[in-house]
């Protein structure tokens, strides 16, 4: 056994000398905040107009979730129109996507999009794309971070303004005790949903934590949680799957309640039809897939950037009755 | 232990050659996979031996890594641990929620969280041992509960489910140097992770391969009834292993915390398995007794690598998850196929 136990000393001296070679390097720990690192725009006149361009789309999407799929096709589709070549990838946990950009980063993309449902998480990823002059796009979430962070633009739609609009319209349909359904539990935006359609409802909320990936979970706890209090006249959901599920609870429990939803598929805009579903508030996400392809591409064209340092909205944009059938044929196809 | 070469040459007993002698180790398996993959990606994708991809690839292990080191020594101790992956999480909670909103120094906080995480592998190991069931039944359980306080106390305490502010907190800087810098090596940043993944190995392995300690984890793995009727103390040696299980899972999520100045409460869920499949591929058996720390960790590069190589080579993430699985299933029956010659050469 001499053999092995030479290879595991050699071994130990390898770790040994790794960690010396760690000590001697030069280390740099990270910023705390009063010595900020260098953000705002990056030099405008680093565009080089055509040329190929490569975008990496980073995203805080669970892989096979609607809603994302739906930003995904965007991109995908921007990128044919446009010549650009476009990789997505996503992961829910933040760390995993930072690791992600740096991926893109070390790629060297000529262009990068971000959802930051988590951005202080992401910093110092988005921070090393900005230094590499990487233009970068921030879409959907952490949109009051975007400028701060150095990206020239960010595409989304604000969490609280659509939280309180959808609020506002469960108080005009004349609803009183509202239960607001919350799938992802490491997601701000969707409190602050909730947080927004308290202030614009007015009546009372309850907030119920379900599990996104676990549909049959979903819809037993709401189901209980009509159950438990038959005076809940309202339901809203984050997530078209979650209001799928829960329109089914709302039949399982015999309950009154309407349901209403953030965002469309399929099968939303069917319940819309069939009057199961109150209305949806749309924040048509494949503008969020879409749109950055087409700034970044005019950027790295011809320098151009969108919006003013003011956010791109999508959204709210509300989808009910009214309107249903021109949305539904584009549901189908996972565009809207 | 130099074997005593025999005065003459005893014709019963053979010599093994150098391929069988290799053949025997537990990690010989993760090395060719880890080979394999390596040399896959730096040829079919550009970037992956660039510097800056090396260093991503490398950071993706890390973490992955430190955990799949103690995992394994737990599962060569013949337990599991369902609830590592929330531990990251639940500790990194500790700390954030202590510093950032009871305004303790970070140092503090941390410390704080380390009790917490070994407190909780304790009560894991006790319980395991006391009750005589699975401990893949009761590591379930503390999995499930962690995952509920995660959720329940964070919106307590904040009102939201991530808990942020870690750079405006005391001793930030100084606690960030030691877990989450970077060192510069050769003109590449890479993270500090990947030295601490490196030192846990290389002191697990140590205490595997070297110590008495060592021998008692491979004894309760291979048969708890024996090793306690010759005197191994059992529930030490598991207890312990749960409590080294969860000192990872505080250093992984002290070295998250800190880099990432924000944890989420629904972080680390599912990440169990990825720290069980990463010491499987390096040779751990889940019946216990057989394994290797350094397997765990190659297993953990192989994820790093793949993980990351996937997206270098420019494909469909859809796919990924089912490349993960058709790897994991190639490295296994490799590791399958060569322990069987290896009993062969053994006898």
């Amino acid at each position: 056994m001499t053999s092995v136990r030479s290879a595991r000393r050699s071994a130990l001296r390898v770790g040994l000398g790794m960690a010396a070679v760690a000590l001697l390097a030069a280390c740099s720990g990270p910023a705390a905040s009063n010595n900020t690192s260098s953000s705002g725009s990056p030099d405008t006149g680093s565009a080089t107009s055509g040329g190929a361009l490569k975008v990496a789309v980073v995203t805080h999407g669970s892989a096979g979730d609607t809603f994302w799929n739906v930003v995904k096709n965007g991109a995908t589709d921007a990128g044919k129109a446009l010549g650009v070549t476009v990789d997505y990838n996503s992961d829910g946990d933040p760390g995993a996507q930072s690791k992600l950009i740096d991926n893109a980063v070390s790629q060297k993309v000529g262009g990068l999009v971000v959802s930051m449902a988590n951005p202080d998480a992401l910093k110092t990823s988005i921070d090393a794309a900005v230094k590499a002059g990487i233009p970068v796009i921030t879409i959907n979430s952490g949109g009051d971070k975007s400028a701060s962070f150095g990206a020239i633009a960010h595409v989304g739609q604000e969490e609280g303004i659509a939280g309180e609009q959808a609020g506002k319209k469960l108080k005009e349909a004349g609803k009183t005790k509202l239960l607001c359904v919350i799938h992802e539990a490491g997601n701000i935006g969707l409190n602050q949903r909730c947080d927004g359609a308290k202030t614009g409802f007015g009546g009372t909320v309850t907030n119920l934590q379900v599990d996104i990936n676990n549909p049959t979970d979903i819809e037993a706890r709401i189901k209980g949680a009509l159950q438990t209090d038959s005076s809940i006249d309202a339901v809203l959901a984050l997530n078209p799957q979650v209001a799928v599920n829960a329109a089914s609870a709302v039949k399982g429990a015999s309950s009154k309640a309407s349901v209403a939803t953030f965002d469309l598929n399929a099968d939303v805009v069917s319940g819309i039809k069939a009057g199961d579903v109150l209305f949806a508030v749309d924040q048509q996400q494949y503008e969020q897939g879409y749109l950055p392809i087409v700034m970044l591409k005019l950027y790295h064209d011809n320098a151009n950037t969108v919006g003013g340092g003011q956010p791109v909205l999508t959204g709210p944009g509300f989808v009910d009755k009214s309107n249903v059938d021109k949305v539904e044929e584009y549901a189908k196809r996972g565009t809207r | 232990m130099a074997a005593q070469a025999p005065p003459t040459a005893d014709e019963r007993v053979g010599k093994p050659g150098v391929l069988d002698r290799l053949v025997v180790r537990p990690e010989i398996g993760s090395l060719l996979g880890a080979l394999l993959v390596f040399l896959f990606f730096s040829i079919v994708t550009e970037q992956f031996l660039s510097p800056g991809g090396v260093a991503t690839w490398l950071d993706d292990a890390s973490t992955l890594g430190i955990m799949a080191v103690a995992v394994s020594l737990l599962m060569i101790g013949g337990e599991f641990d369902l609830s590592a992956g929330v531990m990251t999480a639940s500790t990194a909670l500790v700390t954030a929620i202590l510093s950032t909103q009871l305004g303790w120094n970070v140092w503090l906080a941390l410390f704080a969280s380390l009790l917490f995480a070994l407190g909780v592998g304790a009560l894991n190991g006790w319980l395991v041992m006391r009750t005589g069931l699975p401990s893949f039944i009761v590591t379930l359980g503390t999995f499930l509960a962690l995952q509920g306080l995660n959720l329940g106390i964070t919106r307590a305490v904040t009102g939201t489910v991530q808990v942020s502010g870690m750079r405006d907190t005391d001793g930030y800087a100084s606690a960030g140097f030691l877990f989450a810098s970077t060192f510069t090596f050769g003109g590449t940043s890479f993270y500090i992770s990947i030295i601490w993944w490196v030192l846990f190995t290389v002191v697990a392995s140590t205490i595997l391969v070297r110590t008495r300690f060592g021998n008692w984890i491979f004894a309760v793995g291979g048969s708890a009834l024996s090793s306690r009727a010759v005197g191994v103390p059992v529930m030490r040696t598991k207890v312990f292993l749960f409590m080294t299980t969860a000192f990872a899972a505080w250093l992984v999520g002290s070295i998250n915390i800190l880099r990432f100045t924000s944890v989420q409460a629904n972080q680390g869920i599912g990440l169990e398995f990825q720290f069980i499949i990463a010491a499987v591929i390096g040779g751990c058996l889940l019946t216990g007794g057989f394994g290797s720390a350094v397997g765990a960790a190659i297993g953990a590069l192989i994820f790093g690598m793949a993980r990351q190589g996937i997206v270098y080579a420019n494909w469909n993430s859809d796919w990924f998850q089912l490349f993960l699985g058709v790897m994991l299933l190639s490295a296994v029956l490799v590791n399958n196929a060569l322990r069987r010659r290896a009993e062969r050469v053994r006898r």
